[in-house]
């Protein structure tokens, strides 16, 4: 007979790789979708994230003297990769992906303790430290396929993110192009109304053209994770529904000044950020109610930056700001244990 | 205490109470059909009995036999020394051959006090006390020495013996009667034979019981997978006259709904306060096998010998209920059931959620004792290296005790043992259910139930030292007492050699 194994004795339900790559799965359909509309340059930063992520974690793990496995086996740095990869401009400089990767893995994941115990989302972290340190090349987005003048090759997105060499005959202006979020900043602060801002072929239903069909997807993935119960609607509801509101409000009182809250919700990583980023549940609030709170700070923090702050988008720093607070909200939050105080009948 | 009350004027009683739910719980598959099919049988009467001299909570019985001694079936082998305390009766004839320690069914594998009996195979009776079959007119008092000399305890795993539950005090009346016929965890049918089976002979032991208590309402409460339990019992109450104030009660399968505390909550609403009992509510809580070892002492004069166990799991060859007695071997079971289909990969006392492993395959069948699961590797997986936790909640969803299992496991870990009491630690009833669906496989229970021994050592060693710093200052006082006696000796003597002259 075999050493004392405490109960349970039934087969476990859950495992952390699945969950990871359920994660995967869900973002699918919105990455299939960045690269319909802005080409190659998603997917080959995406295969050198990965790779730089799962060669960065496997070198701790080993000088750790950890076997690198079970780290890799659990496929977070993989989503860490992924994120990053979805977050920076398709065209990133290959370098800064390493720089970021390295960042994330080995600095705010692995120097905490490794998986579990980093109190910042590693891809946010990475994400901000770059845009802060390269804000030029973390901010010159492609103009999306339909709008843009010219439309890369697998080789030439290649070329162009490994050496920096663009096709002959372009320059960056001639291809990059604001990002909605941008472009709606920087047209208010020249007093534009949002009727003359949005007489322009740049912009779809809702938000940017093919932008706000890339937000529709990742929803989709996020739906499809509610719905394998991989995560749970609180942080979600709460970070979109608080930027829906603030932006609502705003919106009533000035419609011509302040863009209606479809807008907020369809531009720049709202989705993203409320179905896959901040419900990180690592660095994320573990108290249901803890995590209704956790999200609203989100989405008000969203839409204060992207109003008042010097950023265009501001899910990267909203997320961070509340994974400082995180353990402090689950103290406070911590649910009504059976038997005590007074019972709700 | 008002607000307590206020729900008890009852509809009339073929309306079945409104159901509560607890938090938390998880859907397990409950592989009963590997053995409810099974009438309960007879399990052979085996060569050597061993019989842990201590099988409840509470004080440790007191052996009344020596080795060489004879001993008759039902004969009393240890009395009990205390009020919370149980006698241990012989459950076969036989000669002692030996009193020592033997390892016991218990989660850390100890062993404890056993009296071995080699039986003679002649099964004689002891000289039995009369049926109290008039216990209505009796004493209640006297009811409750003939459940006590039986030694009858709690036969759902908490073993407490049951004459003192019966008995909480006139301070404190209890209104409502619960019989749990739940079983929730997978696998184990014993009760749910026993009801379809014995439904009539439990229901006497619950009118003892409902008698004993003068409650005003006796609640059964059966999962709905045991259709028919229900009927039966059903069947059988409408022909007694506790049907008034009886009801039989399906809930909604959901484990842990058997836990006492989830069990009262679903029938009742109420919350047993934490570290508090059920009395406090004016409620008592009896399991199925404990009504029917309380109808064997009173209305038959029988001492609890023997217990159903289901043995069962899928390298068992043919899963049984049997009516075992008690101090039989576990490796007697498993060869009546024929043998293993392949080597079991973990073979279990109790059931696959609580229960734990058995070191020893001649560790023998106690009082509370309910199943035997030997489990070959597909249904009981070694859950691999566990990772580290991702803080994702999911055990936090299915605590039923609404705590936070991923704070309680952080802390324990460090041994951080105040934290973990803030975080409510002794409020976990070791469900089991957060480790199920831990997707880092951390058998989080573990560290609960170390963290708990680690905090009770803690408190022993803190009584001990403060016992001592007692001694000490006591040591202190007595040495200067003497001290200022001998000097005021001193003194007299002085005065007195001064004052002649
Ligand atoms: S289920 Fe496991 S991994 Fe998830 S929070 Fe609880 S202990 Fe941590
Ligand atoms: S074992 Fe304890 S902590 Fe885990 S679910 Fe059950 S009561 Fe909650």
């Amino acid at each position: 007979m075999k050493t004392i194994i405490s109960s349970p004795h039934v087969p476990r339900v859950n495992r952390v790789d699945r969950i990871m790559l359920d994660v995967l799965l869900a973002l699918v359909p919105g990455m299939l979708a960045m690269t319909w509309f802005f080409g190659w340059g998603l997917l080959i930063n995406l295969v050198l994230a990965v790779t730089f992520a799962v060669v960065a974690e496997a070198a701790v793990m080993l000088a750790r003297g950890r076997s690198p496995l079970i780290a890799i086996g659990d496929l977070s740095a993989v989503v860490t990769a992924v994120l990053f990869a979805i977050s920076v401009p398709p065209m990133l400089p290959w370098w800064l992906t390493l720089l970021g990767m390295v960042f994330a893995i080995v600095l705010v994941k692995q120097l905490y303790g490794g998986m579990g115990y980093n109190p910042f989302n590693p891809a946010m972290a990475a994400y901000v430290f770059l845009l802060i340190s390269y804000p030029i090349a973390m901010t010159t987005w492609l103009a999306p396929g339909m709008l843009a003048e010219h439309s890369f090759t697998f080789m030439e997105s290649l070329r162009l993110i490994l050496d920096g060499t663009l096709p002959a005959g372009l320059d960056w202006d001639a291809i990059s192009s604001a990002t909605p979020l941008d472009e709606m900043r920087g047209k208010l602060d020249l007093h534009l109304t949002i009727d003359e801002i949005r007489h322009s072929p740049l912009w779809g239903y809702v938000g940017g053209r093919g932008w706000e069909w890339i937000a529709f997807w990742f929803l989709a993935g996020g739906i499809y994770l509610l719905w394998r119960r991989t995560i749970t609607w609180h942080i979600p509801v709460s970070m979109l529904l608080a930027l829906a509101i603030c932006s609502g409000i705003f919106w009533s009182l000035d419609p011509q000044t302040h863009p209606f809250p479809a807008f907020h919700l369809f531009s720049g990583a709202a989705i993203l950020g409320a179905f896959f980023i901040a419900t990180d549940p690592v660095t994320a609030c573990t108290t249901r109610q803890g995590q209704l709170i956790f999200g609203a700070i989100i989405g008000i923090t969203v839409f204060a930056i992207r109003t008042w702050g010097g950023y265009p988008d501001a899910v990267a720093f909203a997320v961070l700001l509340m994974n400082i607070a995180a353990p402090t909200i689950d103290y406070y939050t911590q649910p009504r244990v059976f038997g005590h105080g007074r019972e709700h009948r | 205490m008002a607000a307590l009350h206020s729900f008890i004027p009852q509809p009339p009683s073929n309306a079945l109470p409104r159901l509560w739910t607890f938090h938390g719980g998880i859907h397990v598959p409950d592989e009963k059909s590997l053995s409810n099919a099974q009438a309960i049988e007879p399990a052979p009467l085996p060569a050597r009995l061993v019989i842990p001299l201590q099988q409840h909570i509470g004080a440790p019985a007191r052996v009344l036999v020596q080795v060489g001694d004879r001993v008759l079936k039902g004969q009393m082998i240890a009395e009990p020394s205390g009020f919370i305390s149980a006698p241990v009766h012989a459950s076969s004839s036989g000669r002692i051959i030996a009193i020592e320690p033997h390892p016991i069914p218990h989660p850390s594998g100890l062993s404890a006090l056993c009296a071995v009996i080699e039986t003679d195979g002649e099964d004689v009776w002891a000289e039995l006390p009369p049926p109290l079959t008039d216990y209505p007119q009796r004493y209640p008092h006297d009811i409750r020495e003939r459940i006590r000399w039986a030694g009858v305890v709690g036969m759902g795993g908490a073993s407490f013996p049951t004459s003192v539950k019966l008995d909480p005090g006139a301070d404190r009346p209890i209104h409502t009667l619960i019989i749990n016929g739940v079983e929730c965890e997978p696998y184990i049918t014993c009760d749910d034979r026993l009801m379809r089976e014995r439904a009539g002979h439990i229901l006497a032991g619950v009118r003892i019981m409902h008698h004993l208590l003068g409650v005003e309402r006796v609640l059964i409460g059966i999962e709905d997978n045991k259709p028919e339990a229900i009927a039966r019992m059903r069947l059988a109450l409408a022909e007694t006259d506790l049907h008034a104030c009886t009801q039989v009660v399906p809930i909604p399968t959901l484990y842990p709904s058997g836990g006492e505390k989830q069990l009262i909550r679903i029938l009742t609403g109420r919350e047993v306060p934490s570290g508090g009992l059920p009395a406090q509510l004016g409620i008592v809580c009896q399991n199925i096998g404990t009504a029917a070892a309380v109808a064997d002492a009173v209305l038959e004069g029988r001492p609890l010998i023997s217990r159903i166990v289901t043995v069962t799991g899928r390298a068992i060859a043919a899963p049984r209920n049997l009516e075992v007695r008690i101090g039989t071997p576990v490796s007697e079971l498993i060869a009546h059931c024929g043998g293993y289909l392949e080597p079991p990969h973990k073979l279990i006392c109790g059931g696959p959620m609580m229960g734990f492993a058995l070191t020893h395959l001649e560790t023998p069948i106690t009082k509370p004792t309910n199943c035997v699961l030997a489990l070959t590797e597909a249904e009981s997986p070694d859950p691999g290296p566990a990772l580290a936790c991702i803080r994702c909640g999911r055990c936090a969803e299915v605590c039923p005790a609404k705590l936070l299992p991923q704070q309680l496991y952080w802390h324990a870990r460090a041994k951080d043992l105040d934290r973990v009491q803030d975080y409510n630690l002794f409020d976990c009833i070791e469900c089991g259910c957060c480790a199920q669906v831990c997707p880092s496989h951390i058998p989080l229970v573990q560290y609960y139930r170390y963290a708990k021994t680690e905090v009770w050592a803690r408190e022993q060693e803190k009584r001990k030292s403060e016992q001592a710093r007692a001694r000490h200052a006591a040591r202190q006082a007595r040495l200067e007492r003497q001290e200022q006696e001998k000097q005021a000796r001193l003194r007299k003597q002085k005065e007195a050699v001064k004052s002649p002259q």
